[in-house]
């Protein structure tokens, strides 16, 4: 038996030497400048919000210019722990990336020593500033100005004068959007309740769901929700009361959710305030091609550059023209928001 | 004894050999290269010295839960807490080395890790106690003690460590790291860190400790027969509440060096820490043996290690690699229709003598 098994491990390592010595040395390529890549925070490329507006900027980028998914072009590496930030971003770098975009702030700390020991790449981090290093730029958006029409939006099309707001985890970044939904909400009718959740997560589209159907049994009748995949869970409830005869909307987030409130027989998406991390991508992407990648600056995109914005999914067209009006306030200036 | 652990390594590589296979057709039926993924899998783990350093720090805490996976099952019992132990090991840890940073670094290293180690061991114990004295289901307390784990961890990095706003405490100090300029030198900037040593060293262990000791007996005979082992004079409910001590203590340690080791710092998560589980996948495939544990964590890490190459030099999705993962624990499981074809074709004679030999 003993050699059954001891022949059955040299056919086992006799198949790993073939592997190994077969096929081209992949391993081994020559850096351009035109190939950029992505690490995702733990969402995949396809997670409907954040990760996947920045994978399609990237391919949009890529696109434009002719450029292949792969080595030499422009590729991502899905995180699925937070211990694989680092050997992602490292995997990126030795497969020569010329500019290497961590998406999302719980990447800083790995895009920070990642730069330092790399200095002859481009990093660039969005939604957290990296200080200190020539080579990262930070990207940061003003969602508290999308999130201002986001609740300009709410106030105007409740019955109830109950709104709601369903964050992800508290930080920073999520803060501005519930400071720019109140603070909407309250130029349009300050008598108008905004109830404030969190669900601790971003991934849990379960907590979503209990949060969002206690909220509309309160009789509120807008969520606004900045919680990514918790967020599909918003839109379940929405839907299921819609169904049951009661009418209530969900304001997306990053992206146009308008299929996300689709059922059968209509659609509870009110509107989406969306962030282009991809157009970031895209925009940054082109710089680094041209020898101008702002490496050490911090990159700021708002409602003027058309960074973050209101689409219009199932407004009528008078609320519609109250959200544009509080937008061209907002970019003449005659409306500061406040991020906190 | 010795035909019986070949009987258990040829079991873990035909399911490997099958899980590789399975992938290999998936992958064929979606339009992708197996032969060439494979290679870039196998280049993404152990290709250069980065590489390699990364796939041994994975290696860490996968060897760690999967031993107090191990340590609990030996005893009769399912400990699905790694995960919330980690969790609470990697953040006592964290807590201590920070408010303790003046501490000369030796100090706060050892400090720091047995108070993880220790953390993770009350909070398997919780489990080990209701079970032992209650009889409460130590699957049910254990999932259960998983979220709170979760939860209060979230909450208390948010409230007592991390600053305002932000949701990640700071990092630990230089001097606390396990990941020493030596070897980041040694490894071109890996994640290795001593944490690797620490753990060959606990493996070491928990083999002397269940081949050896006393206590290691009576743990295997609680789980071999309750009421047998209580006839012959082992004290139950002390041996139940020593192995889930045990059990937490292993994956705490886990959590305590993945936080000095590699992480540097805690931040809120969303999900329980998947190590915690993957632990319990290296151990199956093990088939619980210390020794093995270790062989099998490579295996793991390097899936895991290379599968992160995948996606990058091909256009292979990287979850590939979960269904070759899956499929092996799949056919591990399956593993008694394994049995009983080999039984039938190529080991009846040698069943037969381990039958008469070996039962010590």
């Amino acid at each position: 038996m003993k050699r059954k098994v001891l022949a059955f491990l040299a056919a086992t390592m006799m198949v790993g030497t073939i592997l190994v010595g077969c096929g081209n040395n992949s391993a081994t390529s020559k850096g351009t400048k035109h190939s950029a890549a992505l690490v995702t925070d733990g969402g995949g490329i396809d997670d409907k919000s954040f990760n996947q507006s920045a994978w399609e900027g990237l391919q949009s980028w890529g696109k434009s210019h002719n450029l292949k998914k792969g080595l030499n072009g422009y590729n991502y590496a899905q995180s699925n722990d937070d211990s694989d930030f680092l050997p992602n971003i490292n995997k990126l770098v030795k497969a020569k990336y010329a500019t290497i975009f961590g998406i999302g702030y719980k990447l800083d700390n790995a895009i920070g020593s990642a730069a330092k020991a790399n200095p002859d790449t481009n990093f660039a981090i969005i939604d957290s500033v990296v200080k200190n290093r020539k080579n990262v730029a930070s990207i940061t958006f003003k969602t508290e100005q999308s999130s201002f029409l986001a609740g300009v939006a709410a106030a105007e099309t409740t019955k109830t004068n109950k709104v709601g707001f369903v964050g992800g985890i508290q930080s920073d970044v999520i803060k501005t959007f519930e400071a720019g939904f109140k603070q909407g909400v309250k130029a349009v009718n300050p008598k108008i309740q905004v109830d404030v959740k969190y669900a601790g997560s971003f991934s849990k589209a379960d907590v979503g769901q209990s949060l969002a159907t206690a909220m509309f049994n309160n009789n509120e009748d807008v969520i606004f929700h900045a919680a990514g995949g918790t967020g599909a869970g918003v839109f379940t409830a929405a839907k299921n009361s819609a169904k049951n005869g009661k009418k209530v909307w969900v304001i997306g987030v990053d992206q146009d959710q308008k299929a996300d409130g689709a059922y059968e027989g209509g659609n509870v998406t009110l509107a989406s305030a969306v962030k282009k991390v991809g157009t970031a991508v895209k925009d940054l992407s082109n710089q680094a091609m041209k020898d101008k990648f702002p490496g050490g600056k911090v990159v700021t995109y708002d409602l003027k550059d058309n960074g973050v914005g209101i689409i219009n999914d199932n407004m009528p067209s008078d609320t519609w023209k109250v959200v544009q009006s509080y937008q061209q306030k907002i970019k003449d200036g005659s409306i500061k928001v406040d991020p906190k | 004894m010795l035909s019986k652990s070949f009987k258990g390594i040829s079991n873990a590589l035909i399911s490997i050999f099958a899980g590789f296979i399975v992938g290999a057709i998936v992958m064929l039926s979606f339009g992708y290269d197996p032969l060439q993924n494979y290679q870039n899998l196998l280049v993404g783990a152990f290709g250069d010295i980065y590489s390699i350093g990364e796939t041994l720090r994975n290696m860490i805490s996968l060897i760690l839960t999967a031993l107090g996976f191990a340590v609990a099952s030996k005893a009769g019992f399912f400990n699905i807490g790694g995960p919330g132990q980690y969790l609470v090991g990697w953040f006592s840890t964290i807590a201590f080395t920070l408010n303790f940073s003046h501490l000369p670094g030796f100090l706060l290293i050892t400090g720091g890790l047995l108070c993880g180690a220790v953390a993770g061991g009350i909070w398997s114990m919780i489990a080990g106690v209701l079970r032992a004295y209650f009889g409460t289901s130590e699957v049910i307390t254990t999932i259960m003690l998983n979220y709170i784990a979760l939860y209060f961890v979230n909450f208390a990095v948010k409230n007592w460590l991390a600053a305002k706003g932000s949701d990640s405490s700071p990092n630990i100090v230089r001097k606390a790291s396990l990941n020493t300029n030596f070897l980041q030198e040694i490894t071109h900037n890996s994640t290795f860190n001593w944490g690797f040593f620490i753990a060959l060293i606990v493996v070491a262990l928990i083999w002397f400790y269940f081949n050896k000791t006393r206590s290691g007996f009576e743990t295997k005979t609680v789980g071999l027969n309750e009421s047998a082992s209580k006839y012959a004079g082992v004290n139950v409910k002390r041996t139940i509440v020593i192995a889930m001590l045990i059990s937490g203590l292993l994956a705490g340690l886990g959590g305590a060096i993945d936080g000095l080791g590699n992480f540097q710092n805690i931040s809120v998560s969303n999900n329980l820490p998947s190590v915690g589980f993957n632990g319990m996948a290296v151990a199956l495939l093990a088939a619980e043996n210390p020794i093995g544990i270790v062989f099998s964590a490579l295996l793991f890490s390097a899936l895991q290690i290379g599968g992160l190459s995948i996606s990058v030099y091909s256009n292979t999705p990287s979850e590939i690699v979960d269904i070759v993962i899956a499929a092996i624990i799949f056919f591990v499981s399956i593993k008694y229709v394994f049995e009983l074809l080999l039984k039938k074709r190529w080991f009846a004679k040698k069943r037969v003598s381990e039958k008469e030999g070996a039962d010590k």
